[in-house]
Formats: structure tokens, C-alpha cells, sequence
């Protein structure tokens, strides 16, 4: 596969399907994983790094039968193929800004994605749409059981999986699901749920993760710790306080209907026009109207625009993807004007 | 949560080790700067009232120099950037890091996935270890038929780890 081709289609997690997708965008699990006979990343030399990259991407094209899974060298890749990778949610920053021997692999429907050399050896992350904590932990630990077969990982009996940041030690498990929560920050409600949240040990953040801005009202809410509690207690303290945040922006929501209607009707209508018109615009605008627009079609104020294309605009409208779409590279200033075209483009009656 | 300082909601979390001991530091974003920077013009990062403890500093210091045989990172090293050079530093450094990971995660056991392959099938040496725990205690509750009953599972399991090729642990 080349990578080019991914820009005709998005990923399978942006679908809008599954369990609560009104709300929930996505399902997100990840491991950390260290090969036991080789130092961490910090102190591990050229050398050390290039083996760890052998075996894993070996491992990794032995997966690919099963999971279709394409491998990049991401060294080679330029500075636009890895933003992009960064938008699409199959690699993490630390991954595309970072130095030396690095790759990832990811399956085609973009959902299982294996970064070689991040912060640990291996990152395996498994994405899904909607609120589906159980199936992501099913693949995952399947594949993370395939990869044990063949190779040792860093481990023992007190601290479990060990990594380069003690934060991650344990289990080595991230779980994230990240959520459209318009109605909570418009009442700015939003902050008795952080408030709640810190206090029973989870983490709120941004659409790209650790020390990224809260944009277009998408929140990623996800455990903090990760040793002494199993992966399923883990899965469980999330899985058991997602519906309290969803059941939360669902009556804020209603609320917000009860108590002017035609003012919130209003608001998500004039979003829907800027953004159909707009001549030039910015990624920030574009992801706040998309939002309210996003909230309207879900509350049944605007008729004739489905979830998924909405939720692809989001990915879409940014830096690298329009760079893309128009096979150019383009300044802050030229990225508005596309944007704008590319919106007027896919919301156009016709489609 | 609140500052420690001050009734703003605290939104900086500090976890400072100090004679390898953690200690949590929870502020607003103004009281965190005023800490942040009080600290640096001591010319150091321990917390005021601590930096003046002459003793805990030469003990801080001789903790730096601590250095892990297998990769040669140093505590300061691993202080300073926030990320281990090995594996074996959670062994080497195993007295600093307790009191962080407690910190962190509120627990120091995991309890979790075991890889169905470790080096020196060190998952059975670990159910050994669970399980002659539990024969005590069954022992001293004079639960004999429980105990009988793990005795047998601990023979079988030293069996077991006694013909596994390379590993000698007789016991």
C-alpha cells in the first residue's frame, strides 16, 4: 500500500458507528512494550536501535497475514507524510519528531497500529468507533499474545511490563475514549466532570493526547495509573463512569433544546452556513462550527448531513490532509482558502 | 482538588523526590510559578525548609551518583529526563523508585497480564512464591485440607520448574 491512497478513504474508527456514537467517537487501547535484552530507548546507541527495529518490524510482517498490516519506515518518511500519519490517529508525535531508526506499522482499515521505537520499543494501539472497551482489549491482548511467542518482553513479578517512564510500568495499558462533549463546555458544566474525573484517578485530554488542546469539544478520558489494578479493573473503572459522562452531556443537551430551541437552532444553522460558505477560514473555526454542527445533526435540527462525513471533516480540514488533497505544499494563509473550498466541496447539496 | 496554597483549583501535580522519598505538591498556576521559581533561585529543586537540611542534601547528592551496573544511567540522569536507561534500573534503583511508583499509581505489586513466557520462567517462581505465601497462611489458620491441597500444587510446580532445561532452582 502506498501511502498516498490512504487520502481517498478514512479510517474505519471515524464511521460513526457502534455503541453511543452520538458521543463517543472512539475507542482507544494501547500497550507499552520493551524487549527485555535491550536498554531503553534514552540510553539504547545506533546499533541497539537498529536491532530492536529488525525484530520488531520482523514481527510485525509476520502479523501482516493475519492483520493486513502495511509497515513504514518512518525515517524515511517527509516531514507532511508523518503530520499526516499524526491526523489520522496512527502515529504519535513523539514518534514523528523523534530521531533515528522508527517505523510503524498499521492495518489498512486503520484501526491496529505498531510503532516501533516511540518511547518504548513497541506501542501497539488498538482503535475502534464508538464505545467498544471489550473488543479493543480483545485485540489487543490477542495480538500482544502473538508477539509474546516470538519474543521476550521486559517484565517482572513486582512492577510487571516495565518501560522507560515509570508512569507507564505495570500493565503498560492506556484505555481512551474520547468524546464530543459540546453541550458540557457550552454550560461550562465540563469542569465539575475533570473535577469528578481527577478524583477517581482519570486523565482528560485532548483530541491528540498528552498536551494537546481540548478542540472541536472532543475530550479523551483515560486511566492515569497503570500498576496494581489488572487490565479488565482498569477497563472497568472507565466502562463504569463513561455512561455518567454521556448521560450528563445527553440532559445538558436537552436542556439546552428546552430552553431555547430556536436559539440553539439558530446557532447550529449559521455554523452550518458559515462553513458551507466561508471563503477562506481557520482550522479553529472550522473545528468549533464543525462541533456545533455535529451536535445539531445529532439532535435533529439539520437533516441532510450524515455523522460520518462530519467526523471526516474534522480529520480532513487539517494542515497536512489538505496539503494532500491538493498535492501541494501550502502556507497558513493558502490552507485557509482550501479549507474553505474543500468544505463548500463536500457540503454541497448534491452530496 | 484545591492548591495547596491557595482555595483556587489546583491544576499542577508535582511529584518531587527528595532522600528518595516522593512527595505530592498540588497548585494553582500562579502559587505552582512562585514555587517553581522560589526553588530555582535556591539553586536546586528541593522544596523550601527541605533545601536547608544540609544532611538530606549530601544524602541527595550521594543518591545521584547512584549508577545502575547494567546500563550505567545515574539517579540524577533518570531524574533529570524522567525516563530509565534499562530494564534492570527497576531493579538497580529499586529503593528510590518505590516510594515514586507509590506515588504514582497509589500500589507497588502488579496485578495484571503475566507474559506466558518470561526469562527464567520466572512466572511459575512467581506462583511458588503466591502459593507458599498462602500454605502459611493456611497452616497458621489450621486449615488443613486447604494446606494439603496447596502442597500438592507447590511440589508439582517445583517439578515442573526443576525439569525446565536450563533452570537449576531445586530447592
Amino acid at each position: 500500500m502506498k501511502l498516498d491512497e490512504l487520502i481517498q478513504s478514512s479510517g474505519e474508527w471515524l464511521r460513526g458507528e457502534g455503541p453511543e456514537a452520538d458521543i463517543v467517537i472512539s475507542t482507544r487501547i494501547r500497550l507499552a512494550r520493551n524487549l527485555s535484552q535491550f536498554p531503553f530507548l534514552t540510553r539504547a546507541d545506533e546499533a541497539a536501535r537498529v536491532e530492536i527495529e529488525r525484530i520488531l518490524s520482523g514481527q510485525i510482517a509476520r502479523l501482516a497475514s493475519r492483520k493486513s498490516l502495511n509497515y513504514f519506515d518512518v525515517t524515511s518518511l517527509q516531514r507532511l507524510d508523518r503530520q499526516f500519519l499524526v491526523e489520522r490517529q496512527l502515529i504519535s508525535r513523539e514518534l514523528s519528531e523523534g530521531q533515528g531508526p522508527r517505523g510503524v506499522g498499521f492495518s489498512t482499515a486503520e484501526n491496529v497500529s505498531l510503532m516501533v521505537n516511540e518511547e518504548d520499543h513497541l506501542r501497539i494501539q488498538v482503535l475502534r468507533s464508538g464505545l467498544a472497551l471489550e473488543s479493543c482489549w480483545q485485540e489487543i491482548n490477542q495480538i500482544d499474545d502473538l508477539l509474546e511467542e516470538q519474543v521476550c518482553f521486559a517484565f517482572n513479578e513486582q512492577l510487571g511490563y516495565l518501560t522507560a517512564c515509570p508512569t507507564n510500568c505495570g500493565t503498560g495499558i492506556r484505555v481512551s475514549v474520547m468524546l464530543h462533549l459540546p453541550a458540557l463546555v457550552q454550560t461550562k458544566e465540563i469542569q465539575k466532570v475533570f473535577q469528578a474525573l481527577h478524583k477517581i484517578g482519570l486523565a482528560v485530554r485532548g483530541l491528540y493526547g498528552e498536551g494537546s488542546q481540548a478542540m472541536g469539544d472532543f475530550y479523551q478520558i483515560s486511566n492515569q495509573t497503570t500498576l496494581g489494578k489488572s487490565e479488565e479493573q482498569l477497563i472497568k473503572n472507565l466502562k463504569d463512569v463513561i455512561p455518567n459522562i454521556i448521560g450528563y452531556e445527553r440532559r445538558c443537551r436537552t436542556a439546552l433544546v428546552k430552553e431555547n430551541r430556536q436559539g440553539l437552532h439558530d446557532q447550529v444553522s449559521r455554523a452550518y452556513g458559515i462553513l458551507k460558505s466561508a471563503q477562506t477560514i481557520t482550522s479553529e473555526e472550522t473545528m468549533q462550527h464543525l462541533s456545533s454542527l455535529r451536535m445539531g445533526i445529532n439532535l435533529g435540527l439539520i437533516e441532510d448531513l450524515p455523522i460520518p462525513t462530519v467526523n471526516e471533516l474534522f480529520i480532513f480540514t487539517q494542515p497536512a490532509h489538505l496539503q494532500k488533497l491538493r498535492h501541494s505544499s501550502l502556507d497558513s494563509g493558502e490552507r485557509n482558502v482550501a479549507r474553505a473550498s474543500y468544505l463548500r466541496e463536500r457540503l454541497a447539496p448534491q452530496n | 482538588m484545591k492548591c495547596q496554597t491557595c482555595p483556587s483549583p489546583a491544576t499542577l501535580h508535582i511529584t518531587e523526590i527528595v532522600k528518595g522519598v516522593a512527595a505530592e505538591h498540588h497548585f494553582c498556576d500562579e502559587c505552582a510559578q512562585q514555587y517553581l521559581s522560589q526553588a530555582e533561585a535556591k539553586g536546586n529543586d528541593l522544596p523550601p525548609g527541605v533545601a536547608a537540611d544540609e544532611e538530606g542534601e549530601s544524602k541527595l547528592k550521594e543518591l545521584d551518583q547512584l549508577a545502575c551496573p547494567n546500563c550505567g544511567i545515574t539517579f540524577k540522569e533518570f531524574r533529570k529526563q524522567g525516563r530509565l536507561g534499562c530494564p534492570h534500573d527497576y531493579v538497580a534503583f529499586q529503593e528510590e523508585l518505590l516510594p515514586l511508583l507509590e506515588s504514582i499509581h497509589g500500589e507497588t505489586q502488579h496485578f495484571g497480564k503475566v507474559p506466558k513466557r518470561t526469562p527464567d520462567d520466572s512466572r511459575k517462581q512467581y506462583r511458588l512464591i503466591k502459593l507458599r505465601g498462602e500454605l502459611k497462611v493456611a497452616i497458621a489458620e489450621e486449615s488443613y485440607e486447604q494446606a494439603a491441597k496447596l502442597r500438592d500444587e507447590i511440589q508439582q510446580l517445583e517439578q515442573e520448574t526443576q525439569t525446565a532445561p536450563a533452570e537449576e532452582e531445586t530447592e
